[in-house]
């Protein structure tokens, strides 16, 4: 599928033509530079691996340096495969920009981390209620998840129960957002609804409405 | 942040006149019956200013007939054709709200002296 990696900007919001309020979220996708091609003889699977977000090239390791030299691309922070992109007419050392790629309209699925919430209890983590009143005699399990399940039958805990546990900090991927806009000149596209982790963090947009 | 600020200011609307709380305004909004659209005129007196970016509203009050009307309008709503600045006004808060409290006489505002000043 088609796709570039971006940033997340922040959110913000645009008028659509009928004039409702859409929420929008401000994603930069500079232009991507092909570092490989890869095809079902030679890799057994066909991908385009692409490089973005320059860096300063004393800040990446040399094996990276020496797989970019290949492509001649600068020194990239982000390398990311996009899977069963076979592009046409094109061949490491080309560049992609956003208009290559998508266009307004276009249905779009976005891939990225989720903010890290740590350890957290189930109301956070599973939208659990808690327990009971606040008052009442109650006085220490308002947050807690209740009962686990049976006693001496079964006697045990089945697998699955919801529990406290990590939560976030894992890959997210959102479907079906599509393209409010697009900004070539300062390199930005705004995608509708909310996309995964923080403003700063890195996500894959692929896009849906075109092939190959 | 400043990408998003960059973006936002990219997407606001420019084409509106200058104008703050206490002032007079009537306002040419669209309105779409079936197929048809007309423009509509609404005219009060600007209470109330809030947010900023393409989230940036303004509320408009007025009287009609007994009953106090407010409608709030967002900056950028492209159904907003023009805004006329009807009359000044000297007010010494940013939020108008205590016009909601008075009537007739009492709730009139004092103009706003502009001579000498560039718009």
């Amino acid at each position: 599928m088609r796709g570039l990696v971006g940033k997340k900007i922040g959110m913000t919001s645009v008028f659509d033509e009928i004039g409702r309020s859409i929420p929008v979220t401000v994603v930069e996708v500079p232009t991507a530079v092909i570092t490989q091609i890869k095809t079902e003889e030679t890799d057994g699977y066909n991908a385009v691996q692409l490089a973005s977000f320059d860096r300063k090239e004393k800040n990446i390791s040399k094996s990276v340096k020496g797989h970019l030299d290949k492509a001649g691309s600068e020194a990239k922070a982000v390398i990311i495969e996009f899977r069963n992109y076979i592009p046409e007419g094109l061949e490491a050392g080309d560049e992609l920009t956003i208009e290559d790629v998508f266009s307004v309209g276009d249905i779009v699925d976005v891939a990225g981390t989720s903010k890290g919430r740590g350890f957290a209890g189930v109301i956070k983590r599973h939208n659990f209620s808690g327990v009971g009143d606040e008052t009442h005699g109650q006085h220490n399990r308002l947050r807690a998840p209740g009962s686990i399940g049976g006693a001496s039958d079964p006697a045990r805990v089945f697998k699955g129960m919801r529990m406290a546990g990590q939560y976030g900090n894992t890959r997210v991927k959102v479907k079906n957002l599509s393209i409010a806009k697009i900004l070539p000149e300062s390199s930005v596209i705004l995608l509708t609804g909310s996309i995964p982790g923080p403003n700063g963090g890195y996500v894959e947009i692929l896009n849906k409405s075109s092939e190959g | 942040m400043d990408k998003l600020k960059l973006v936002e200011q990219s997407l606001v609307a420019d084409n509106l006149p200058e104008f703050i709380a206490g002032d007079t305004v009537n306002i040419h909004y669209r309105v779409k019956e079936g197929e048809k659209e007309r423009i509509q005129q609404y005219q009060g007196v600007v209470i109330a200013m809030r947010g900023s970016g393409p989230n940036r509203t303004f509320t408009v009050r007025k009287m009609s007939g007994n009953i106090g009307v407010e409608r709030i309008f967002p900056f950028n709503s492209p159904f907003i054709a023009q805004v006329d600045v009807k009359r000044r006004g000297k007010v010494r808060r940013a939020k108008l709200f205590y016009l909601r409290e008075l009537r007739g006489k009492a709730a009139r505002i004092q103009e706003r002296d502009t001579k000498g000043k560039k718009k």
